[in-house]
């Protein structure tokens, strides 16, 4: 089974806007999204299993390498970065043709990402990147295992899970906390150096239409809630119940 | 005028609680919006959805819309949309209502926006980003409709005591686009008030430190009388409690009239799902954990006599 996974490089610590709006990415402290590396670790897992090799595509500035060097260190074979001044400032809309591009350019029996990115959590860029190639999704992913009929899907829902079965190819998107992934070892980091990673040209993917069609016009600091009182100890039970009493709860 | 639409997700307990609000945010701008119900039981929640608002409601009772969940209603949305031209469709930020307006982006190319708290018009919305942190106005472009995704619990759903004139569609959906199948559901029986819904909100996390310690907080929540038992993500991760429990960024919305944390850190993507409570107390044992600071009533201490404390005292003085 050869598996796609979608990888972003997203600021670590709270991210900053630019004068333009646009989210600084370069010079700030960055890393291979955390909400990621579980559909990672679910590909490396099942390419173990079942053979096939893990590609890791991303979509970024130059940086973005980061990202795909920690993939390749955690055992994906190949990397492929997406670089193009034009792309900054990409909606989901523009992300999800790219990727889907980028993703077209190889073989495929399954293409993972995260949930929701850490930083944007829109959440729908899988699902669109599925649409565009016409192929079946499943999102919110926690288990996964091929069948007769492609794969056998568990999804998480509001109450339970439902279980899916699922032709192939097709997207799915992975939980946080559905598998354990593995830190690269030395010998993986010292490896993943020697990995290919292919940079296509926007030309060489042909995508077409990448203006983005959302600007932000003004942005503002949300309200933050002042605290209130701090008690210690043995006043505390006191206190929490004269609040329950006063919202009338009890 | 503009032509507002309003995915209502149709779940097997009725319309999701979430159309509702959408519906109240469509009439901040357009006094008749129209409603899709896809999904068994849409045409019987067209009442409801007419009571909160909705002037047309789009009704599909076909079963294929539960059976292969997105795909079908992005195919049969799609087709409406061609023919009946909306200037914008919101959706609730749910999982299910999420993926369809994924799938629906990537067939029609319009623009699309997530994490919206406030809508202007169909080319202008709000939104809260970096956690709820920055408050972000944006402008759409692209084709008709916009499409614009609504955080639960944003706005209050408003009853307008309406009637919706039902138009019932076809589900003409063929057999190569409809995708994953639904093969099993399993469900975890919920006893209590839902959280969305419950006055009283009982959190716990990591600083539970194991399953079993979320015995007191039902303890607790039983003793208040109609109380809800959520969690962090971290002790959802843990496997202490299901995902159902989950509050936050990509957990549930909820806006009680007390919320009370026992260890908790206060990271901002757990914030961002409890922020709107009323009054937030929080018991912690670190003085320096963030949702102190933010708490009304803050409680440096250990959860382990604090709670069992509180529970004696409040059947104590409900029992004289
Ligand atoms: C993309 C993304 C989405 C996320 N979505 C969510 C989400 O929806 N919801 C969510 O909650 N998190 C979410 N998170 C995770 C979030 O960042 C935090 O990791 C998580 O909220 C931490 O949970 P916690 O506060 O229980 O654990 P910790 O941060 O480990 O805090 C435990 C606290 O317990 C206290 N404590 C320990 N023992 C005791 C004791 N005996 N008595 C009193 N206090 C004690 C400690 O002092 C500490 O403050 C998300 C993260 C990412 C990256």
């Amino acid at each position: 089974m050869n598996v796609v996974v979608c990888a972003k490089l997203v600021p670590t610590g709270t991210p900053t806007l630019g004068p333009d709006h646009l989210v600084v990415r370069s010079g700030t402290d960055a890393a291979l999204d955390p909400g990621d590396e579980y559909g990672l670790e679910l590909a490396l897992q099942l390419t173990e299993q079942h053979g096939g090799d893990v590609t890791v595509v991303s979509m970024g500035p130059d940086e973005a390498g980061q990202a795909i060097q920690r993939a390749l260190a955690m055992g994906a074979s190949r990397g492929v970065l997406v670089s193009d001044p034009s792309l900054r400032g990409a909606d989901a809309l523009v992300t999800a043709r790219v990727l889907a591009a980028a993703i077209g350019m190889y073989p495929f029996d399954l293409v993972v990402a995260g949930v929701e990115s850490t930083d944007g959590y829109t959440g729908t860029v899988p699902v669109t990147v599925a649409e565009i190639l016409g192929i079946a999704s499943v999102t919110a992913v926690r288990r996964l295992e091929p069948s007769d009929a492609g794969a056998r899907i568990e999804r998480m829902t509001e109450r339970g899970y439902d279980v899916y079965e699922c032709p192939l190819p097709a997207v799915v998107t992975v939980t946080a906390g559905s598998v354990e992934p593995r830190f690269p070892s030395l010998k993986g980091i010292m490896q993943a150096k020697q990995k290919p990673v292919d940079r296509p040209s926007l030309q060489d993917l042909g995508s077409r239409d990448l203006t983005a069609t959302q600007t932000v016009t003004a942005v503002t600091d949300a309200p933050t809630k002042a605290g209130g009182e701090v008690v210690q100890g043995d006043e505390a039970v006191g206190r929490i119940v004269e609040l329950l009493a006063e919202a009338k709860v009890i | 005028m503009a032509g507002a639409w309003v995915f209502a997700e149709i779940t097997r307990d009725g319309p999701h609680p979430a159309a509702f609000e959408l519906l109240a945010h469509a009439r901040s701008f357009d006094d008749d919006p129209t409603a899709i119900a896809l999904g068994q039981g849409a045409t019987e929640a067209a009442a409801e959805l007419g009571a909160h608002g909705a002037a047309t409601v789009y009704a599909c009772d076909d079963p294929v819309f539960a059976e292969h969940p997105g795909r079908p209603a992005a195919h049969v949305l799609a087709g409406l949309i061609e023919a009946e031209a909306p200037d914008v469709v919101l959706f609730a930020q749910t999982y299910d209502s999420r993926d369809v307006a994924g799938r629906l982006q990537g067939s029609i190319g319009s623009a699309l926006m997530g994490n919206a708290t406030s809508i202007a018009d169909p080319r202008h919305a709000r939104a809260e980003i970096f956690g709820g942190t920055k408050i972000v106005d944006v402008e759409l472009a692209g084709p008709a409709p916009t499409l614009i995704l609504l955080r639960p619990k944003s706005i209050a759903a408003e009853p307008t005591g309406g009637t919706a004139r039902v138009v019932p569609l076809e589900a003409d959906v063929p057999e190569d686009i409809r995708g994953a199948r639904i093969v099993e559901r399993h469900e975890e029986s919920a006893s209590g008030p839902r959280l969305e819904d419950a006055k009283v909100v009982l959190a716990g996390g990591r600083g539970l430190g194991g399953p079993d310690a979320f015995a007191m907080l039902d303890e607790l929540a039983s003793v208040i009388g109609g109380a809800a038992v959520g969690a962090s993500r971290a002790a959802v991760d843990a496997g202490w409690v299901p995902y159902s429990y989950q509050i936050g960024q990509t957990g549930k919305t909820v806006k009680p009239d007390v919320y009370l944390a026992a260890g908790i850190s206060g990271a901002l993507q757990h914030v961002v799902g409890m922020k709107g409570a009323k009054r937030i107390v929080a018991i912690n044992k670190d003085a320096d954990a963030p949702l102190l600071a933010m708490a009304d009533l803050g409680v440096v201490g250990d959860l382990f006599q604090v709670l069992p404390a509180l529970t004696e005292e409040i059947r104590r003085r409900k029992g004289s």
